[in-house]
């Protein structure tokens, strides 16, 4: 334990997703002997950050205003949406420039054994957008691990009976990989994703 | 430090650092083993896929101090079809929720081990309602573990039944005398259906039971939560998200 100032530090570091008390330690250290502009950068970063940074009132995703840059982009598709867990999806979504239409995030995916459950993620507000959107194919871009799963089937269940199209996005071999690296599961579903050659 | 060999199904994984996981995973010899494996959260790695959970796994291990480390895993059943459907997912949730919860560190509990793979076998299969097999599922790993439903006689003065009545904390059925003054009988079809679901035979017909007497499976189904939140002293977070008819 290190003086009040200190320890309250490592204290709020360790809080940090992925910050284990030794890494704490280090970048609290680091902290103390970086030049104090640097230092009140990174403060005045996460005190801006969180003053002026909201989440978009139609899709969730981070927004500088009422609405996100994407949502607020009049030449963007809004037939089409793509659903993703966190915004950090978005980002990498927007990476590929493939994509010309809207989002929706939900927050979060379901984890029963977490005790996070439909109700702790935004899709009544998903719900909602479709009734009030002229949306008519939905992108499921779940992470593809148990609880994307099971927050993708979730949905397709819920959306069912909306009448709108709802698609997934396609999981498989990773570009530049060897055939025989990958492992029999995720093979198996490069197999059942296969598509005709254009 | 010592390299082995084992098998197990993953229970639960957790997040570490930027690619890696903490796995949960139970070994018929071992009980429960807690391993790191590395990497697995990036695209294209060589055994992320397999380590899902509910998968049913042969392990290459590394002893660590702490944590042991996962350096090669071969699938033996991935159990895929359990998680891509939510219900079956949600179902297979509070069976490794429980699992992962009595199951100790260096205690060989085949018996543990074999209930488990039947469960997910059944859920992998495709039923349409799993519920019915969380059901069984509880009262059998409550049995495995000390805590048998009494169905046939009195939980208190073990005299043969059957008996009107149910309680959750004496573990079973009681007796006109044994049963304090007040307690309401229950329908002898919800004793019939949670001596069956507690009973270890065929899965299979388990869905007929439930279909044939909603109402009988409906009140097995509370009585068999309530008896297993509290003889293993705590509360199913998944169970809720469970649809049930
Ligand atoms: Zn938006
Ligand atoms: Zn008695």
């Amino acid at each position: 334990m290190y003086e009040g100032a200190v320890q309250d530090l490592i204290d709020e570091l360790g809080r940090l997703p992925g910050v284990g008390p030794k890494s704490a330690q280090r970048i609290a250290f680091h902290l103390l002997q970086t030049e104090n502009t640097d230092a009140q950068r990174l403060a005045d970063a996460i005190t801006t950050v969180k003053a002026t940074i909201r989440f978009c009132t139609r899709c969730w995703n981070i927004a500088e205003a009422e609405e996100c840059r994407i949502c607020r982009d009049t030449r963007r598709d809004g037939s089409v949406l793509c659903v993703v867990e966190e915004p950090r999806d978005v980002v990498a979504i927007e990476r590929t420039r493939e994509f010309q239409g809207r989002y929706h995030v939900l927050g979060g995916a379901i984890s029963p054994i977490d005790g996070i459950g439909p109700d702790d993620l935004h899709l009544k507000e998903l719900v909602a957008r479709l009734d009030a959107e002229p949306v008519d194919e939905l992108i499921l871009a779940m992470n593809p691990n148990v609880e994307g799963e099971a927050t993708a089937s979730y949905l397709s269940r819920l959306l069912a009976p909306l009448g709108v199209r709802v698609t997934r996005l396609a999981s498989g071999l990773p570009v530049g990989g060897d055939l025989d690296y990958a492992d029999e599961v995720t093979l198996g579903r490069a197999f059942s994703g296969r598509r005709d050659i254009p | 430090m010592a390299s082995y060999r084992d098998q197990g199904i993953v229970l639960r994984t957790y997040k570490l650092a930027e690619t890696d996981r903490i796995v949960h995973l139970l070994s018929p010899s071992r009980g429960k083993i807690r391993a790191v494996a590395k990497g697995v959260r990036r695209p294209g790695s060589r055994f992320g896929g397999r380590l899902e959970a509910y998968s049913h796994v042969d392990l290459q291990l590394y002893e660590g101090r702490n944590l042991d480390m996962i350096t090669q895993v071969e699938l033996v059943a991935s159990h895929a079809a359990v998680r891509e459907d939510y219900a079956r997912s949600a179902a297979a949730s509070v069976m490794v929720e429980t699992v992962d919860a009595v199951a100790q560190e260096g205690e060989r509990d085949n018996a543990l081990f074999l209930l488990l793979r039947a469960g997910l076998q059944t859920l992998a299969a495709g039923p349409e309602e799993p519920a019915v097999f969380v059901d069984a599922f509880l009262l059998r790993l409550a049995s495995i573990v000390g805590f048998h439903a009494f169905t046939d006689a009195c939980a208190v003065c073990r005299r043969s039944g059957p008996h009107a009545f149910l309680s959750v904390k004496a573990g079973g059925t009681l007796c006109g005398d044994c049963a304090p003054p007040g307690t309401r009988a229950v329908d002898p079809r919800v004793i019939e259906v949670v001596a069956t679901l507690a009973a270890g035979g065929e899965w299979a017909v388990l869905p007929s039971l439930a279909r044939e007497s909603p109402d009988a499976h409906r009140t097995a189904a509370s009585y068999t939560r309530a008896f297993v939140e509290h003889h293993l002293d705590r509360r199913l977070r998944s169970y809720d998200a469970v649809p049930r008819p």
